[in-house]
């Protein structure tokens, strides 16, 4: 149970990282971005990539000390650059001419993007059904106090990364100028224009920074699970999606509270009830909330814009 | 004090555009030539022109299989037919009303599950007297099976037809009720996870569905003693029947009172609240429709194939039908038609025979890449170019729906009350507003 629990923390980690970018997107702009699941899928292969670049293949040892914290730093800052430029090219070719577009076509279009990137990785994977991840992370387990629960160094790892990135998200929408112009455009695009704030910046920034983020999870993946597939974006952005749902959609830090919640869920539930139905569970919380709570355990009541 | 460039004030602060010639501009009817020639259908009413249109579509059709007996293509041109009804069914839901379906997949899994274990030897249900009079209608035969009698159900084609175009309906009303107070965006993502629990309960609840496995050996139709077997031509004459019968109900829908509260609802739902519309019944009205159809056509699928398994409804299926749909234009009963086709028929005629001649080619020129190349793959690919591409270049559809323009624009109301004002004498404002809002229904 407490090792689930453990577990659980590291699924929420990435859930959240995951569910930051849906939450972010949709404060702004008000449209659930599916692409968003294929360019969390897309950053697991460019971390392997990356990884594979610098001549770790599927076959390299586990590294330790310095030349470990080295090489996951710059796989991150790098996959994280490439999501996040993907993010917002993506935004500019595919979303911008949308703008002020009512109804169901921008969600439309980004369905179509997210089959587009799907179907790229699929052909630069080569069909490849699964792609094993390198094991650069030493499998050293510690057990907490005596207990029989393992923490294992790749979940400190994962958490110390995942803190890191909240926390600087966290500074950078709080104290920069370019948060405070952000969450100014989440509350009323149409004022924040009059104030002199460039919305097609703002929400450029906030697909870049979605995205980035998504790259950060989907390493936390590969690491996690040790694998990746072209398929892995589908249920695992669907899974965050209920996170971004469950904590409060518009709301950053409730998706991290939801991420989190997801990730013991998940974890809990291929426990206690079996792994076929984890994903059951999940989304008949998604749907539960949505129908009795929509606006999440941290959302407020917004008016709805005509 | 420098002056701000027009483009960037907001759109409420755009000076409201005059047209030239106003009256002129709202009141012609473009003449319908093509290169100066007088067409022959010219003189036709629209309503009669979209009529004889169909009716040389389907009477084609139906004399197909005398020109093309081959088993396979007819085959092939079934299932277009299933997707033909499919994308129709979604049409009620994301082109009439409005409301995007994700999951409507699902419908057509249980549409399909509906009649096969209505018409199988799955569900193994211990005999009892309430089976009685079903035995009498020859629906239920007592078999038989280790220590007991068992029940095995095996239901009628023509009947479970409609009851599971009803059992869908029902589920779409249970799916729909709690989800379609929510806002439109909260609807797909909650219509994706239904599309997913679907299969998934379809898969896990074995000991009814026999899960992976799918349901084995569903009984096909027959009619007045002639069984349907394993022939494609009867399907293809049945599906054909199925399809020109949602058409005709999608017509009689779109022209009708819920139709028209569709239309009011898709354009503007806050509005169309005040007059007297209620929102939550005439969504879940369409969302209960399309699932009836979908429930058709999964019934059509498992009596041809004889069997279904989960892996038959993912989230692939869904998209696969959203595509048409978007492809031939939301809410275009013709278009969507079209959209249905153009792409099965691609997927199953043109990306094969791409494969094969690229396999030629590559084996007579000993090109490694390309003897090997799978075009079938490309599938998802050409399904994204074309959400992508139809929504940023031509929204509305390879065949346009007649009611996509919104009654009134901005720029028409100055137009009129221009007009009016030149012209005080010549018509109210009324009436100017009602010849123009009929000359473009």
């Amino acid at each position: 149970m407490l090792q689930q629990l453990v577990n659980g923390l590291s699924l929420g980690m990435m859930y959240a990282l995951l569910a930051l970018g849906f939450t972010m997107v949709y404060g702004i702009i008000e449209l659930i971005n599916f692409a968003h699941f294929n360019v969390f899928m897309s950053g697991t292969f460019f971390g392997l990539w990356f990884l594979a670049l610098l001549g770790y293949g599927r076959t390299s040892r586990p590294l330790s000390g310095g030349a470990l914290i080295l090489v996951l730093l710059a796989t991150f800052l790098v996959t994280m650059l490439m999501t996040g430029v993907l993010g917002a090219v993506i935004e500019r070719l595919c979303l911008k001419p949308l703008r002020g577009v009512s109804g169901t076509a921008p969600m439309i279009t980004t369905i179509g993007v997210s089959l587009i990137l799907q179907s790229l990785i699929l052909f630069a994977s080569n069909f490849a059904n699964n792609v094993p991840f390198p094991g650069i992370v030493p499998t050293d387990r510690w057990s907490v106090l005596g207990t029989p629960v393992n923490v294992t160094l790749k979940n400190v790892l994962l958490w110390v990364s995942a803190f890191v990135l909240m926390f600087v998200l966290d500074a950078f929408v709080r104290r920069t100028w370019l948060g405070k112009a952000m969450r100014a455009t989440a509350q009323d695009p149409e004022a924040a224009r009059m104030m002199g704030i460039r919305i097609d910046i703002i929400i450029l920034v906030t697909f870049f920074i979605g995205s980035a983020l998504a790259g950060a999870a989907a390493l936390i993946f590969g690491l996690y699970y040790g694998l990746t597939s072209y398929i892995v974006g589908y249920l695992a952005g669907l899974r965050a999606f209920t996170a971004a749902v469950l904590g409060g959609i518009g709301n950053i830090p409730g998706a991290v509270l939801g991420g989190l919640l997801i990730g013991m869920v998940e974890s809990l539930s291929g426990q206690f009830i079996g792994n076929a139905w984890s994903d059951a569970v999940i989304f008949a919380i998604l749907i539960v909330v949505l129908v009795f709570k929509p606006n999440g355990i941290l959302g407020m009541q917004r008016p709805q814009r005509a | 004090m420098s002056t701000t460039p027009l483009d960037e004030a907001p759109d409420s602060l755009q000076p409201p555009v005059y047209a030239a010639e106003p009256a002129a501009n709202v009141a012609a009817v473009p003449p319908r030539r093509a290169f100066g020639v007088r067409l022959p259908w010219a003189g036709l009413s629209s309503s009669r022109r979209t009529f004889i249109g169909w009716a040389i579509a389907v009477a084609a059709l139906a004399l197909l299989p005398l020109i093309d007996s081959n088993g396979g293509d007819l085959d092939n041109f079934a299932n277009a037919g299933t997707f033909v009804l499919l994308a129709l069914g979604l049409n009620v839901v994301v082109g009439f009303a409005g409301l995007l379906d994700l999951g409507y997949a699902a419908f057509f899994a249980l549409g399909a599950y509906s009649y096969g274990l209505a018409a199988s030897f799955q569900l193994k249900i211990p005999w009892s007297i309430i089976w009685l009079p079903f035995a009498w209608l020859n629906q239920v035969t007592e078999v038989r099976f280790g220590n007991g009698d068992v029940a095995q159900l095996h239901f009628s084609y023509w009947v479970m037809l409609p009851l599971s175009a009803l059992i869908c309906a029902g589920f779409g009303i249970l799916f729909g009720m709690p989800t379609l107070r929510l806002r439109g965006d909260y609807l797909a993502i909650v219509t994706l996870g239904f599309g997913e629990i679907v299969p998934i309960v379809l898969r896990n609840a074995s000991g009814i569905t026999n899960g992976a496995q799918g349901l084995p050996g569903v009984q096909t139709p027959s009619i007045f003693g002639f069984s349907f077997g394993f022939e494609s031509q009867p399907y293809y004459y049945l599906i054909l029947a199925l399809a020109c019968l949602v058409v005709f109900v999608s017509y009689r829908l779109q022209y009708s009172r819920t139709g028209r509260a569709w239309l009011a609802l898709r354009e503007d739902e806050l509005a169309a609240g005040p007059m007297g519309i209620n929102p939550v019944n005439y969504k879940l009205l369409a969302f209960a429709i399309g699932a009836g159809i979908a429930g058709m056509a999964g019934t059509f699928h498992v009596a041809k194939l004889t069997t279904a398994t989960p892996d038959m409804f993912q989230f692939t299926v869904s998209t696969i039908i959203l595509v048409m749909v978007v492809l031939g234009g939301m809410g275009s009963i013709p278009g969507v038609a079209l959209g249905a086709v153009l792409l099965t028929v691609f997927q199953g005629l043109i990306l094969g025979s791409l494969n094969t001649w690229a396999h030629g080619i590559g084996n007579a020129t000993g090109i490694a890449p390309l003897k090997v190349i799978d075009f079938t793959q490309a599938n998802q690919l050409i399904y994204g170019l074309v959400l992508v591409l139809m929504m940023l270049y031509r929204r509305q559809g390879l065949i346009p729906a007649r009611r996509t323009v919104r009654a009134l624009s901005v720029v028409d109301q100055t137009t009129q009350a221009a007009a009016v004002d030149s012209n005080p004498r010549s018509a109210s404002p009324r009436q100017t507003e009602s010849s123009n809002l009929a000359s473009r229904c």
